[in-house]
């Protein structure tokens, strides 16, 4: 036998420990998930916009949403105090003091949406309306200066809102590029 | 032992003197020393208990509450005091805790683990179902990548070693593993990506890439041979060994498996790095090599010249640690320290070494080594890679310093 063949012989043997790994007999006790189900759970919403449901915003009818329900933790058009300040900080990134916000951060506006809907207010998650969560997204995008007053954001438009510091992030899984 | 060997560490014994707290030899104030018998051995002790607790005299040993975001009491995180314990295993109870809204109060009945997306078959599975299925036990460190964020502080920060680095604690975990449910529910092969989401009210949640998910993922029930404790995602939480805490989503409810990172909150805004240049680095899973001394350390006071013995704990995420070094004059000369068995991958492993005090200022510093080669780096030289503003992954090699009145500091040097 070659040194050759032994190395394929070895890939068989590896190969078939695997194929035996896998039959680890399970009792098979996941009940099928109906579409209603998946819907009522399925809150997450990549940067391709699937999963955006129907509805939208702008950010003069986030305002008020915002002075409503965000404002007395994140402080007045996103200024921060008691908590996260939401807005300003481009250009500082690389300076001894950096502020991270959406706007000089956040590299994808979709994840405005599945945040705020997911976690915000936060003592009263997941009660906010699909407009509202969409009208607040606008406003705080409008604060950051990325988007206009009156621009419309629903499932279409959030996706291809382009993040100030979208291209700043180096990728590190499964290896550092080059 | 052959010969060599035993020389060997006996000259590691001279060369780098240490023992615990001493003692004094005087008969201490109110001590029973013989010829006196103690009380508690002239009644009978107290009767059974359902759940045990600690001593009371140990009272002082807890976790190390650090603030939490202001107007909140549950998006924060509680420290293991590091210097308090001994050994690798963490008790559940002063496991470090880490959460973004609270912990929930979860009825295993009521919860449910939906896992769908890229699958033939969407499942939903109850907590009695996953008991039923295969179970593998394992013992792993988690360490939140928050842990030793201090050392990024231009100035030492005055704190003690859970304080610094007890956002790291280790247990046996015991669970299914991850690729029996994905199989079950006819993963896509091709598929690349699992978003995992916690039933807590952040909804906490983060993408996996796949091939973990179908390595070594577990989803953990119990921890050291208990189920989990809440405020380590009772009744289910997912388990990736080594690599960063958060993605450890606690309270699991959601598996989706999609073409791509949703790029949630904490793996976006927080959980990636910010660097000197004003780039980010995003999707650093695995926690890098790192060991601290847990004794001594910051706040003790060694009691005069003498041994000692130099303990602390070493830990990687990328494997096995296969060495740790310890100096005691600040990186001059470096001794291997000898590794205590159980020496596990991705777990926390203890290094002791004795160490005799002179009784002059010192600085002691632990280095480690796992079985890629990679080797914890010097504070300044981490810092010059990396810069002052990250958060995350901070591995740099802490340094203790002793005064010469025997007063342990937390130094830079
Ligand atoms: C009761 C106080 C409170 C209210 C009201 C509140 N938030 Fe928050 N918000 C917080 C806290 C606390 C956090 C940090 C949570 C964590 O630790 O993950 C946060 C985090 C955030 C973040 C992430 C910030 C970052 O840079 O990572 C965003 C975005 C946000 N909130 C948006 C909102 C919006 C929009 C609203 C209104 C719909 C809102 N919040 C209402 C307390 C609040």
């Amino acid at each position: 036998m070659s040194t050759r063949d032994l190395a394929w012989a070895v890939i068989a043997v590896v190969a078939a420990g695997c194929a035996r790994a896998t039959v680890v007999e399970t009792p098979n006790l996941g009940r099928p998930a109906t579409a209603a189900q998946i819907a009522g759970w399925d809150i997450s919403v990549g940067p391709d916009g699937v999963g955006l449901p129907p509805g939208s915003g702008t950010a003069a009818k986030g305002a008020v949403v915002y002075e409503q329900k965000c404002q007395a933790c994140h402080g007045a058009k996103g200024a921060g105090q008691p908590n996260d300040r939401l807005v300003g900080g481009q250009g500082t990134l690389a300076s001894k003091t950096p502020v991270r916000t959406i706007g000089s951060y956040w590299p994808h506006a979709t994840t405005i949406f599945d945040y705020t809907r997911r976690a915000m207010p936060y003592v009263q998650p997941q009660s906010l309306t699909d407009d509202e969560v969409y009208a607040v997204t606008a406003y705080l995008l409008h604060l950051n200066g990325i988007i206009g007053d009156s621009d419309e954001i629903n499932a279409r438009t959030l996706p291809t809102v382009k993040m100030p510091n979208r291209d700043n992030f180096i990728i590190m899984y499964p290896a550092r590029p080059r | 032992m052959d010969p060599s060997k035993r020389r060997f560490l006996k000259r590691s014994v001279v060369l780098l003197g240490a023992s615990g707290l001493v003692t004094s030899g005087s008969k201490e104030v109110g001590a029973f020393e013989p010829p006196d018998v103690p009380p508690w051995m002239k009644s009978p002790g107290a009767g059974f208990n359902e759940y045990g607790v600690p001593s009371k005299h140990e009272s002082k040993v807890t976790r190390t509450l650090i603030r939490s975001q202001p107007g909140t009491t549950g998006s924060g995180a509680a420290r293991t005091p590091l210097e308090a314990l001994d050994g690798t295993l963490t008790p559940s109870g002063l496991h470090f805790e880490r959460s973004h809204s609270g912990v929930p109060d979860i009825d295993p009945d009521k919860h449910r683990l939906l896992i769908h997306g890229m699958v033939k078959r969407p499942l939903i599975f109850t907590i009695d179902a996953l008991l039923r299925y295969p179970m593998v036990s394992r013992i792993h460190f988690l360490e939140c990548s928050g842990n030793s964020q201090f050392l990024y502080q231009p100035t030492p920060p005055s704190l003690t070693a859970g304080q610094t680095h007890g956002l790291v604690s280790c247990s046996e975990w015991t669970g299914v593993p991850l690729r029996l449910l994905l199989e079950e529910a006819g993963v896509d092969p091709g598929a690349p990506w699992i978003l995992a989401e916690g039933a807590d009210a952040a909804a906490m949640s983060r993408s996996v890439p796949m091939a973990k998910a179908m390595d070594d993922a577990m989803l953990a029930l119990f921890q050291n041979g208990e189920r989990l404790r809440p405020e380590n995602g009772y009744p289910v939480r997912l388990f990736l060994p080594g690599w960063e805490g958060n993605m450890s989503v606690k309270w699991l409810r959601r598996l989706k498996v999609v073409p791509a990172p949703i790029m949630t909150k904490d793996e976006t805004s927080r959980y990636t790095d910010l660097q000197a240049d004003g780039r980010s680095l995003m999707f650093t899973y695995p926690m890098e090599v790192k060991s601290v001394i847990t004794r001594p350390s910051h706040g003790m006071t060694l009691k005069g010249a003498g041994l000692y013995q130099i303990s602390g704990i070493a830990w990687s995420g990328g494997g096995t640690i296969s060495r740790v070094e310890v100096t005691s004059d600040g990186g001059r000369t470096w001794t291997a320290a000898p590794l205590s068995p159980l020496v596990l991958p991705r777990a926390l492993t203890r290094f002791r070494l004795p160490w005799r005090w002179d009784g002059s200022a010192s600085v002691l510093k632990s280095r480690a080594t796992d079985d890629t080669g990679a080797v914890q780096p010097e504070r300044d030289r981490f810092i010059a890679d990396h810069g002052n503003n990250a958060i995350f992954h901070c591995n740099a090699i802490q340094a203790w310093g002793v005064a010469a009145n025997g007063e342990v500091k937390h130094v830079y040097a």
